[in-house]
């Protein structure tokens, strides 16, 4: 096998060095040439790259996503009736079975701190019309709920606040909601470290698995360093004849969100995005996508939400720019994200080189022992 | 090898560069990772899981293994390493998933060990006149191969797709070459241990037999070639993950490997040869044991954070274990390795039970470093941090991103 050459490809790229030999980009395997991964990965002429942009600061945690990815892909069932007993958030995780996530975050901060510009249900945090966004899709939101009275939409809290008078005063809590997905990274884990061919590059730049090629060796799932996909768990088909247990579709195999290939095919918006009530989950071309993210979060800190980041939106960061990013109000380890993802196979060029020395050594002190053995 | 359009998504390794600049050396772990502004701040993983009673789904996965004592255990080597790691994280939970791998899994890196070691030990043997410890080499190395490809096919989520895995060529997936490799590999093992088999039986086959004693030394010797890929290749497997115990010890572990599988197979041949033949194998392993050791010690040094969990647990008794075997096992060999049969024998039990415990002890050291998010959260974010103080050293703008939320009171 021959690698690259462990040298620094050209590109003005050049990260700070941390410290640890992570140096962003050009040292990962790089999927994305110029044209986007999936012309990287042999699309000629593919459409634009399609993704996300979740924006949590408008998420109302309705689940709405969650419900529609569900019903839209056939996506079995977790458990019945499960309580996790730590928030409103019952689901947990991403996995098998659960391909969007809706993530509640309740913290011990000062309401102050969280002026997102929106005012819906929470009078007391309205801000002035000129931090409001005014050109995009916001835009027009932000307007009518000024023109028109505030109206409770079931907002999760212990008390809603000063919203009677028992409330008394406000009260510390802060909700923080996101909608968590499979980021479609440039550079995946999963789809790198994929023995069979079963995970693969849409057209769309998209990662899908292929259920009747994945043979559930589930190395994908240590591969992702987001902790999104999974192996499903479940009543496994049986190779001959017939069973009366009920089946699992697609048991032992590795699932996850495909951004909704099948409709992406048919020029339908994902099933998630459409039913989310308040475009948090925007959905598009990454490119258009980016642009609209970075005037949000901008506008976002303009106002004073100095908290509000972009997350795995940087094509220079450890997975080369995500296909669906995310703007958080706080730091991504707080929404359960790891706060610096680097995709795996970017130090794998010197494993096998470290591999391949081992076995050189192996080799060597074999020999060795026999030419010493002789005596 | 990619026809069509499923294979469209692989990558090709030699588009990639990784400068492979900047080995680094030990990580600093001891930086106070204090609560980030704006959130609720620290408590140890534990606290943190306690608080959230192991919410999420993980449960079951390690929880509580270990008990009391080994919580204890764990408190104490936290202490020592990260006296103050305070961070973040959602209700405790884990950040990234550990592999749905089951003890399949150490058992096929054991054997797969045992029998790269082996064919090289059978070559040797061959090659230099030693009949016995050629034999018990060909026979593990065929059976331990077996075993290792069976126990490999027994852990996928569908073991009638097994061939999927021979669709394509990933220089990106270890388990993709790894497949090849072991494709390579096998047939000449089991023709090499298959001669050694009817040689042994009472009947001969005719022209079979004349045939498959002629192949026995071509066969071994390609066996032999490719021995060393089958012992390494599964350290690049586990380290090629997200998983922090396993790819924080991607520098050391190809070596910790082929250490484990020169200690085991050298001493699977102390324990199958005559004295007088198994020279060579006690050299081996004991050349195996002394560099597993070694390595394994620098290992946990340059781990970082991650390093706890071969240190706590059930990961923590196994290593324990292994290092007690394999320090036993090989100084057995050196003292009476050469004098007594039976010694030798025990002293290579000693050590193919360390080897053992070696692959079970890393091997379970990847879960239970998912299960704590500490381990994936705590080094990511002081390599932000890092990197921010450096960016923002350069002089280059503090990215909005770097900007700490507000505090107000
Ligand atoms: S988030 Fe994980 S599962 Fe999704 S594309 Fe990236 S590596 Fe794959
Ligand atoms: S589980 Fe399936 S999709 Fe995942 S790496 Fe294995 S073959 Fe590929
Ligand atoms: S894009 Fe489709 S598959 Fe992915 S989360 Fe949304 S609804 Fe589910």
């Amino acid at each position: 096998m021959t690698h690259g050459d462990p040298a620094h490809q050209g590109g003005g790229h050049a990260r700070v060095d941390a410290g640890d030999g992570h140096l962003g980009l050009d040292q990962a395997f790089t999927s994305a040439g110029p044209a986007g991964p999936a012309a990287h990965a042999g699309w000629e002429a593919p459409p634009s790259r399609k993704g996300f942009f979740t924006d949590t600061s408008i998420c109302i945690g309705c689940k709405a996503c969650e419900v529609a990815c569900k019903e839209w892909n056939g996506v079995p069932q977790d458990g019945i009736y499960e309580l996790l007993g730590s928030s409103y958030d019952n689901t947990g995780a991403l996995g098998a079975n659960t391909w969007r996530h809706v993530e509640f975050i309740e913290q011990r901060t000062p309401m102050a701190g969280l002026d997102t510009g929106i005012t819906i249900g929470v009078p007391e945090t309205a801000v002035g019309p000129d931090v409001l966004v005014s050109e995009d899709i916001l835009g027009s939101m932000a307007r009518s709920v000024h023109d028109k009275p505030l109206v409770d939409l079931g907002m999760p809290a212990f008390d809603l606040p000063s919203a009677s008078p028992d409330a008394g005063e406000r009260t510390e809590f802060r909700w923080l909601m996101a909608s968590n997905v499979c980021k479609h990274c440039t550079n995946a884990g999963c789809l790198d470290v994929c023995p069979t061919g079963a995970l693969f590059r849409t057209e769309f730049g998209t990662v899908v698995v292929q259920d009747d090629i994945c043979n559930g060796c589930g190395y994908c799932v240590a591969g992702c360093p987001f902790g999104v996909i999974d192996r499903r768990i479940g009543q496994k088909a049986p190779l001959v004849g017939h069973s009366d247990k009920p089946v699992t579709k697609n048991a032992g195999v590795a699932q996850k969100c495909t951004l909704c290939y099948d409709r992406l095919l048919d020029d339908l918006t994902p099933a998630c995005a459409k039913a989310c009530p308040t475009q948090s989950i925007q959905f598009g071309d990454v490119d258009e996508l980016r642009e609209r993210a970075e005037k949000r979060v901008a506008d976002l800190q303009a106002a004073g939400v100095m908290g509000a980041q972009l997350y795995a939106e940087d094509p220079e960061g450890g997975v080369g720019g995500a296909g669906a990013f995310f703007l958080l109000l706080d730091e991504p380890e707080v929404y359960g994200f790891p706060p610096d993802p680097i995709v795996t196979t970017a130090d794998l060029p010197r494993m096998w080189k470290h591999a391949g020395l081992a076995a050189a050594g192996l080799l060597a002190a074999a020999a060795a022992a026999f030419l010493g053995g002789r005596r | 090898m990619t026809e069509g359009g499923y294979e469209r998504g692989q990558q090709e390794v030699g588009k990639a560069a990784n400068p492979d600049i900047n080995e680094a050396g030990p990580k600093n772990t001891t930086d106070d990772i204090g609560a980030i502004p704006g959130t609720q701040g620290g408590g140890s993983a534990a606290a943190t899981a306690q608080r959230t009673a192991g919410g999420g789904r993980s449960e079951g996965r390690g929880d509580g293994r270990g008990g009391r004592g080994g919580r204890r255990k764990r408190r104490r080597a936290e202490e020592q390493m990260v006296p103050d790691a305070t961070f973040t994280s959602y209700y405790g939970r884990p950040v990234v998933k550990a592999a749905p791998w089951e003890a399949a899994i150490p058992l096929y890196l054991f054997m797969g060990g045992i029998a790269g070691g082996s064919s090289l030990l059978a070559a040797g043997a061959d090659l230099t006149g030693r009949p016995a410890l050629r034999r018990g080499a060909r026979i593990g190395a065929t059976g331990a191969i077996t075993i290792s490809l069976a126990a490999l096919v027994a852990d996928l989520g569908r073991p009638e797709r097994f061939l999927n895995m021979l669709r394509v060529f990933k220089p990106t997936s270890p388990m993709s070459v790894g497949t090849w490799i072991l494709t390579a590999y096998g047939p000449g093992a089991v023709v090499a241990g298959a001669a050694e088999v009817a040689k042994l039986l009472p009947v001969r086959f005719g022209v079979l037999s004349t045939l498959l004693d002629w192949a026995a030394r071509p066969a071994g010797l390609a066996a032999a070639a490719i021995a060393p890929g089958v012992a390494s290749y599964t350290a690049v497997l586990l380290t090629n993950t997200s998983t922090p115990a396993w790819h924080d010890a991607h520098r050391e572990l190809p070596f910790v490997f082929v250490g484990s599988a020169a200690a085991a197979s050298g001493g699977l041949g102390m324990l199958l040869a005559p004295v007088h033949e198994a020279g060579p194998a006690r050299l081996f392993a004991v050349a195996g044991a002394a560099a597993e050791l070694a390595v394994e010690h620098r290992m946990e040094r340059s781990m970082g954070l991650s390093a706890e969990v071969l240190h706590a647990g059930t990961p923590g008794r196994l290593m324990r274990a292994s290092k007690a075997l394999t320090a036993a096992g090989a100084l057995g060999t050196l003292l009476v390795g050469r004098r007594s049969r039976v010694g030798a024998a025990l002293s290579g039990l000693a050590l193919l039970a360390g080897s053992a415990c070696t692959r079970f002890g890393v091997f379970e050291a990847g879960p239970a470093s998912v299960h704590d998010p500490k381990y994936t959260i705590v080094p990511q974010r002081e390599r932000l941090n890092r990197r921010r103080a450096a960016e923002a050293a350069a002089g280059q703008p503090p990215t909005g991103e770097a900007s700490p939320p507000a505090q107000e009171t």
